[in-house]
């Protein structure tokens, strides 16, 4: 299935599909584009957070005097000050799910005690940042330190301590994900393979740090927030109900958004004491996140421990998987259970598992809590499976692709259900793609059956290289729905409104392009306003991939609706009949003659004139507004080969090829869908290879600036080839799915595959990431030394 | 601390007459004081380069200067790289390479590879990516930066 066609006679330019270039870019390139530290606002205050320096503390006493003497100062407020403001002391955002044992909601500032370096406590608003820096150094905290948790083992540890003094225990949730008979399968397995992985935590790094700005409006008593959030919709509603405000009177924009990748679509604590702030002191309030903040109170990800197991036939066929997880969650319920969750349902999901048994665990930890970041679970959740199948594959003698093409989900079993729900309770079913031939594909344009003698050629030379190989699928297009209204303006520009949140990825461009298609092929006439509350109440924003699924179903079937009324409403005033005619341009036109209306003047003639009858008797007004509504999610899938060379004196690993065969669907934009997939694996190659955040045994940061913690940059990106194929998604008109984690998933996996297969002369087994020099080092002396 | 400064900076031809503290770094004189926001600030510790300018003729990293060294400096930001409504080859090249997702990181780009190309235009691929570690980009993964850079390089030689 593909887009519905227009007539073939159809002269208007095409839109959708097409590379075209992005309406974002003019006003980004010439620094006019504006993000929200760009705003500034007559009588606009800056705030500046007092956090904690210790990991787990009980909070004595605050004293704000000394900062309220010091020059420049509005407010210094803790909790207790804001109190009269706010209906709750807490953030209340965990997403539903049976599996709690704890409720563990963040405060808007700790009072009694803090649990993680970084936490807020008091803010102060002053006339400038530095003033009200300077300020909250004279804020003093007399905090008594307490026991501090640093990871999950040390969580589960029996009689050891708590990361909250007045919770019973550390273990926030418990999740089993489980079907068919997995004692059977190991009871007649011909092979067992099994290992402990572990897959380190890492930040989001979006360029642009957060921020907000409140500024409430007395003459119309309302409260604009801008905020750099994936999620401007769920803000609004959280802050009305904090505020205890009308929804009319709480608006929230999110301006250009540098970045997000997930962090961003959490509600944070500065969100709501900017906001309180701003109605408290009635003056505009600005708070920027600098890059230390971001480094210990943006949400973080990744780090998780396994202990998994694989029982196979002896021709290489998967029979079950058993194993667990351990969660480290942070501190505080931010999101929910959903990092787990992806993780648990992505093990087996590009492979036929007759029977799979996972016992996860959400640790507490004292850091910072864990929330998704692009690929959210999927990279961990892909490592630990593809890490087993190498194994597996060297301990029956067969190739590393045999035995995945072995037990790759086929395409006739598409759509292909498996035994596992989603956390809404319906079940996960591949939707549509042929995951052996994206195999293929890749295989052959990375001479992979001739990489041995490359390999030996290279050995000869003393060099190490590698080649690996994985396999990936993502869960894209998170349901229920995402609203957008298509609008023609009596001055014929077609305006575009959705709550779909642009932060970085082209949103608007794309919901351009589906709207453009039907509406004339102008891409240049088209306006679209995305993230902002008062353009769109309902809807939820971006995260999981979903935007181009959900809101470009949407906006594609009010651009038809559209289309459909303006022809009728033309056809009457032209006297012809709707299928006579087609829109061009900004204008209806009539086959076969040179008969022609504007769009603007048909918007305008349904605008209507009093006393009078609309032409055609239709409905009044040129717009429609559609929410199309999916629950199943839209699975993209791929495979990755990537080549490095090791050198076994320093331990360094070049990235020298990187190679990826996907299929995200229907592209909309090839352009788009490329740039997604390069970003993703570069995300990728620093999760294995460079991003480690760092803590002490008092969970205590100890990577915070871009010195200490690394990020890939230009010289360690490999050369990329990317090959497209294009399964429709059957669940949605336009066959789209999603591509924004695609890059990140696979990346981890493959690269630790192809370091493994170039240190084979050692005997080295690459079991958790990332893998710094030392690491690698360490690995062969130690292989040596076995 | 509070003592303020007399200073001038001209920015993309403009003169701003400006006092401040002398703490206060390049960066947010020129973005808040005298409005130019073009300039963005990544890490505030001179790593990603989003802050970069160029101030005299040479590329700086504009976190990690006080405005006060400035005083009297000529200084080029994004918003000058534009000739009214005709786009700098970089510009352009960004456009037609996709070589800017989010943007922020975009500005300090623009003015690491104009300083460069204007010191040596005709940069070998490895100088060019040399030149272009200097910076951190969360979005592109750099490859679409690299390839608009040396189109736009081409370009302005031809
Ligand atoms: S903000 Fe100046 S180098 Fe990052
Ligand atoms: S385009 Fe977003 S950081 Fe470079």
């Amino acid at each position: 299935m593909t887009a519905e066609p227009r007539p073939a006679a159809d002269p208007a330019p095409h839109t959708f599909g097409r590379p075209v270039a992005r309406v974002e870019d003019d006003a980004l390139l010439r620094g006019r584009a504006r993000f929200v530290d760009d705003i500034h606002l007559p009588g606009l205050l800056e705030a500046a957070f007092v956090r904690s320096p210790h990991a787990h503390a009980r909070i004595r006493s605050i004293d704000c005097e000394p900062a309220r003497a010091a020059p420049g100062v509005v407010a210094v407020m803790t909790f207790d000050d804001l109190r009269d403001v706010l209906t709750s002391d807490r953030l209340v955002v965990a997403m539903p799910s049976p599996s709690y044992l704890l409720e563990v909601h963040r405060p808007i500032l700790a009072r009694h005690e803090t649990v993680h370096v970084g936490e807020a406590i008091a803010v102060v608003i002053a006339a400038s940042r530095y003033l009200a820096e300077d300020a909250a150094a004279l804020v003093e905290v007399d905090y008594d330190p307490l026991p501090v948790v640093a990871d999950c083992h040390a969580a589960l540890a029996e009689g050891g301590a708590r990361v909250h003094a007045d919770l019973p225990h550390n273990v926030v949730a418990e999740l089993d994900t489980a079907y068919g008979d997995v004692d059977a399968a190991f009871a007649g397995a011909a092979e067992v393979v099994e290992d402990r992985f572990w897959l380190h935590r890492g930040g989001s790094h979006s360029m642009e740090c957060r921020g907000v700005v409140a500024s409430l409006d007395p003459l119309e008593d309302r409260l604009t927030v801008w905020s750099s959030t994936q999620t401007p919709n769920v803000a609004q509603r959280l802050l009305c109900d904090l505020l205890a405000r009308d929804s009319d009177a709480i608006r929230v924009v999110t301006p250009e958004l540098g970045g997000g990748f997930g962090p961003k679509l959490v509600f944070y604590p500065e969100e709501a004491v900017v906001a309180a702030s701003a109605v408290k002191l009635g003056r505009p309030v600005k708070w920027i996140e600098d890059r230390r903040e971001h480094f210990v109170v943006t949400t973080q990800e990744r780090d998780q421990h396994w202990e998994m197991a694989m029982a196979l036939d002896a021709e290489g066929r998967v029979l079950g998987m058993r194993g667990s997880l351990l969660h480290d969650h942070g501190a505080y319920t931010a999101r929910g259970t959903n990092v787990v969750f992806a993780s648990a349902i992505t093990v087996p999901l590009a492979y036929n598992v007759p029977a799979y048994r996972l016992a996860s665990k959400l640790l507490l930890t004292n850091k910072v809590p864990v929330t998704p970041i692009r690929g959210a679970g999927q990279p961990q959740a892909a490592f630990v499976m593809e890490r087993l199948l190498d194994q597996a594959a060297r301990r029956l003698g067969l190739d590393r692709a045999e035995i995945r093409r072995r037990n790759l989900v086929q395409p006739e079993q598409m759509p292909c259900r498996k035994p596992m729900k989603l956390r809404g309770g319906t079940f996960v079913v591949l939707d549509s793609g042929d995951y052996p031939a994206a195999q293929r594909l890749v295989m052959e344009k990375a001479g992979w059956d001739d990489f041995p003698r490359r390999q030996a050629e290279a050995r000869a030379q003393g060099r190490h290289i590698g080649l690996g190989l994985v396999n990936y699928v993502e869960g894209t297009g998170r349901g229920p729905f995402e609203p957008v209204r298509v609008r023609v303006a009596a001055n014929g520009r077609i305006h575009v409104a959705s709550s779909a949140t642009a932060m970085g990825q082209g949103t608007k461009t794309m919901l351009a392009q589906v709207v453009a298609e039907q509406l004339g092929g102008a891409i240049e006439n088209v306006v679209v306003t995305t993230g902002d509350t008062a353009a769109m109440t309902l809807g939820f924003g971006g995260f999981n991939s979903r935007q181009a699924v959900m809101a470009g179903s949407s906006a594609h079937a009010a651009a038809v609706k559209v289309r459909a009324k303006a022809l009728e409403a033309a056809a009457h005033m032209l006297e012809a009949r709707p299928d006579e005619l087609t829109i061009v341009g900004t204008h209806i036109r009539m086959r076969g003659n040179n008969r022609t209306i504007g769009l603007g003047e048909v918007a305008r003639a349904l605008e209507g004139i009093a006393g009078y009858v609309l032409p055609g008797n239709l409905e009044p007004g040129l717009e429609a507004t559609e929410q199309v509504i999916v629950h199943d999610m839209a699975f993209s899938n791929g495979s990755a080969v990537a080549e490095v060379e090791v050198d076994v004196e320093t331990g360094h690993v070049q990235v020298l090829r990187y190679l990826l065969a996907h299929d995200c669907g229907q592209m909309i934009n090839p352009m788009l869908v490329d740039g997604q997939v390069i970003g993703g694996i570069a995300h990728g190659i620093g999760n294995a290879l460079f991003e480690w955040m760092g803590f002490d045994a008092n969970a205590q940061p100890l990577t915070n600036n871009y010195g200490e913690y690394l990020l890939v940059t230009a010289p360690e990106m490999p050369s990329i080839e990317l090959f497209h194929r294009e399964s429709p998604s059957p669940l949605n008109t336009l066959g789209i799915k999603g591509v924004g984690e695609s890059g990140v998933i696979p990346t981890p996996a493959v690269i630790a595959s192809a370091v493994e297969d170039a240190l084979q002369p050692f005997g080295v087994r690459i079991s958790h990431a990332p893998l710094s020099p030392m690491d690698i080092l360490d690995l062969i002396a130690r292989a040596d030394g076995a | 601390m509070s003592d303020r400064i007399d200073i001038t900076l001209t920015i993309n031809g403009e003169r701003h007459d400006i006092r401040v503290e002398p703490r206060k770094t390049l960066a947010d004189a020129i973005r808040d004081d005298c409005g130019w926001t073009g300039t963005h600030l990544g890490c505030e510790h001179g790593v990603c380069g989003a802050c970069t300018v160029i101030v005299d003729g040479a590329t700086v990293r504009s976190c990690l200067m006080f405005a006060v060294q400035a005083d009297g400096a000529s200084i080029r930001t994004v918003e000058g790289l534009a000739q009214g409504e005709t786009l700098h080859p970089l510009q352009e090249a960004f456009i037609a390479n996709h070589a800017l997702q989010c943007g922020f990181c975009t500005p300090g780009f623009l003015m690491l590879a104009a300083g460069a190309i204007e010191r040596n235009p005709r940069m070998s691929d490895a100088e060019l990516i040399e030149v272009l570690s200097s910076n951190l980009c969360r979005c592109t993964g750099y490859e679409n930066i690299v390839k608009a850079v040396r189109s736009a390089m081409n370009q302005m030689q031809a």
